[in-house]
């Protein structure tokens, strides 16, 4: 689907926990081939402090309806007004932007990571794996805690769930990388898929690399356009600074000069 | 409608609106949100003689009505300008500028140069105020001497529009446009980013990589007009105004204040429709105040 921008109509914002939202934003035009992956930049209603669009990724795409999911956790001033948006009112979105995760064609084993709100573009990611049916889908999510486990229901609709807290309270103890799957079965997948907090994902792409296995991480650079013009949110890879918008969010670990 | 055509030396704009450098790329990126033709002409992006990767990440820091950044001119340089985007860009028929950058004078007259052999290129913006570069960029425009010998030297292998682009991180501003216009500049358009910092109370730490950036948006408006006021009554050749201009309002403003055009910079990141909305907005304006043409608007502040 060819970038826009387009207000699109809040039906539902559901409370998930403390500080997570999930946003059902109706497109008036009919939706097409989103890649999971891909983002939405939202505009955050005026106001001093909050001067550029927050960047959310696209968390699950409903094209019979024509909505999208958006997960949206409280960290500042712009996501708590985001996750605040009442029912019916309107969000100027532009989206889909970037260039998402690579799909395989013939039937794999493959493995999803998302730690925090990481966890957002795998939901999308599972739906459109589990499309093709003869795909092993499996998916680690680790928190902090119980509560920040959300939507663990969804997930389990697409494959097979693990997860991992730091407390303890649910799953293995821990953080992801700690979790048994890694030392049972990190060979047997033909790809893992990464989504989380910086560290969490070179963490990942470290064991990843060590086994040889195929490994595409999602990035989170800030960014003021999403879109590839202002050039702020670049990382280095071996063919140098690269967008996250546009030439990301997702990279192959291998292209990206991470000390792992 | 109104008449909104205007002139900026030998480059007429079928409206007032061009689109700032570094902030509209190349003019393709916006091709799937607007017919970029609508536009009086765009500038893209910063480019040097030699390709550049420009300053580490982070680059950016949201600020109060506005950002800070420190790209420091990532471009592929002017060669594969020309061999590889150009050809991309004959498809457009509105006026295309280049912002041309360096670290010394034989830089900006490589870089010149090379432009001066595209047919479709109307004219080049002489960027001697970009702060986030090591060498070159703002040194040669913070002082006249420096800012004239720059000037001067690039007039010589210039052959078209040259206009040249002020820093306002001078202590007179009156007194640079006045030498660059004595070096032979055709158009001054001001201003570039204004030098700020952010620092990261938590960490204890600068937040941009390059500790310094240079500030954009609505909250250097202000000063943009103050400067394009000043400017107008120091020089002859045609200005154009610059500086957080986020709607047809603000650009009216740096008309009045004696802009001949105007350019729509970080309002592209936050709304990639703020300058086709704009020149609707001037249309508008126009039309509401009775004024048949923008150019009865130029300079008109009454006092």
């Amino acid at each position: 689907m060819r970038k826009s921008v387009q207000n699109l109509k809040v039906i539902a914002n559901l409370r998930l926990n403390d500080d997570h939202h999930l946003l059902q934003l109706h497109a008036p035009d009919q939706l097409e081939n989103i890649i999971p992956g891909q983002f939405a930049n939202i505009h955050v209603d005026q106001s001093q402090s909050i001067f550029l669009r927050r960047p959310f990724s696209i968390h699950a795409v409903d094209y019979e309806s024509n909505i999208i999911s958006i997960l949206i956790k409280e960290v500042g001033d712009g996501t708590r007004s985001l996750a605040h948006s009442p029912v019916d009112s309107y969000l100027n979105v532009i989206f889909p932007l970037g260039n998402g995760f690579s799909i395989p064609s013939a039937k794999e084993k493959v493995l999803l990571v998302g730690g925090g709100c990481g966890v957002a573009p795998l939901l999308h990611l599972a739906q459109v794996l589990n499309r093709h049916k003869e795909h092993d889908i499996n998916i680690l999510l680790g928190s902090r805690s119980r509560t920040d486990l959300v939507e663990l229901d969804q997930y389990a609709i697409y494959g097979k769930v693990f997860t991992t807290t730091e407390d303890g309270s649910f799953g293995e103890k821990g953080f992801v990388t700690d979790h048994s799957i890694f030392s049972t079965q990190l060979g047997s997948f033909s790809r893992i898929y990464c989504c989380g907090p910086e560290p969490m994902m070179k963490a990942v792409a470290s064991k990843a690399k060590a086994s040889s296995v195929w490994c595409e991480v999602s990035l989170e650079n800030t960014m003021a356009c999403g879109f590839g013009v202002c050039l702020c949110c670049v990382t280095e890879t071996i063919q140098g600074h690269k967008c996250v918008c546009t030439d990301g969010p997702v990279f192959n670990i291998n292209q990206l000069k991470w000390q792992i | 409608m109104a008449d909104l055509s205007t002139v900026i030396h030998n480059i007429k704009l079928k409206n007032p609106v061009l689109t700032a450098s570094g902030t509209f790329g190349y003019g393709i990126e916006f091709d799937d949100f607007f017919d970029v033709n609508l536009l009086g002409g765009f500038i893209v992006k910063g480019t040097t003689i030699h390709p550049r990767q420009g300053n580490l990440y982070p680059r950016m820091a949201e600020t109060s009505s506005g950002m800070l950044n420190a790209v420091g001119l990532q471009n592929a340089g002017a060669q594969y300008f020309a061999n590889e985007i150009y050809p991309k860009l004959t498809k457009y028929e509105t006026n295309i500028l280049v912002n041309v950058s360096g670290s010394t004078i034989d830089e900006y007259i490589a870089c010149a140069e090379i432009i001066n052999e595209l047919d479709r290129i109307a004219g080049i913006e002489l960027n001697i105020s970009c702060p986030n570069v090591k060498e070159g960029g703002m040194a040669f425009g913070t002082s006249c001497p420096s800012a004239a010998a720059v000037v001067s030297a690039v007039r010589r292998v210039y052959n078209k529009t040259m206009i040249v682009k002020l820093s306002p991180n001078v202590t007179d501003i009156a007194e640079i446009s006045r030498a660059t216009e004595g070096a032979g500049a055709d158009s001054l358009s001001l201003i570039n980013t204004i030098l700020g910092m952010a620092i990261n109370a938590e960490t204890r730490k600068p937040v941009l990589s390059t500790i310094t950036g240079g500030l954009s948006g609505p909250a250097v408006k202000p000063i943009a007009l103050r400067m394009v006021w000043q400017v107008a009554q120091a020089v002859k050749i045609p200005i154009i105004g610059l500086g957080g201009i986020m709607n047809a309002t603000d650009a009216i403003e740096f008309f009045l204040a004696g802009a001949s055009a105007i350019q729509v910079g970080t309002a592209n990141f936050i709304d990639p429709l703020a300058s086709v909305k704009i020149i609707d907005g001037i249309d508008n304006y126009l039309n509401r105040h009775k004024i048949s043409a923008i150019s009865d608007l130029i300079g008109c502040l009454h006092m």
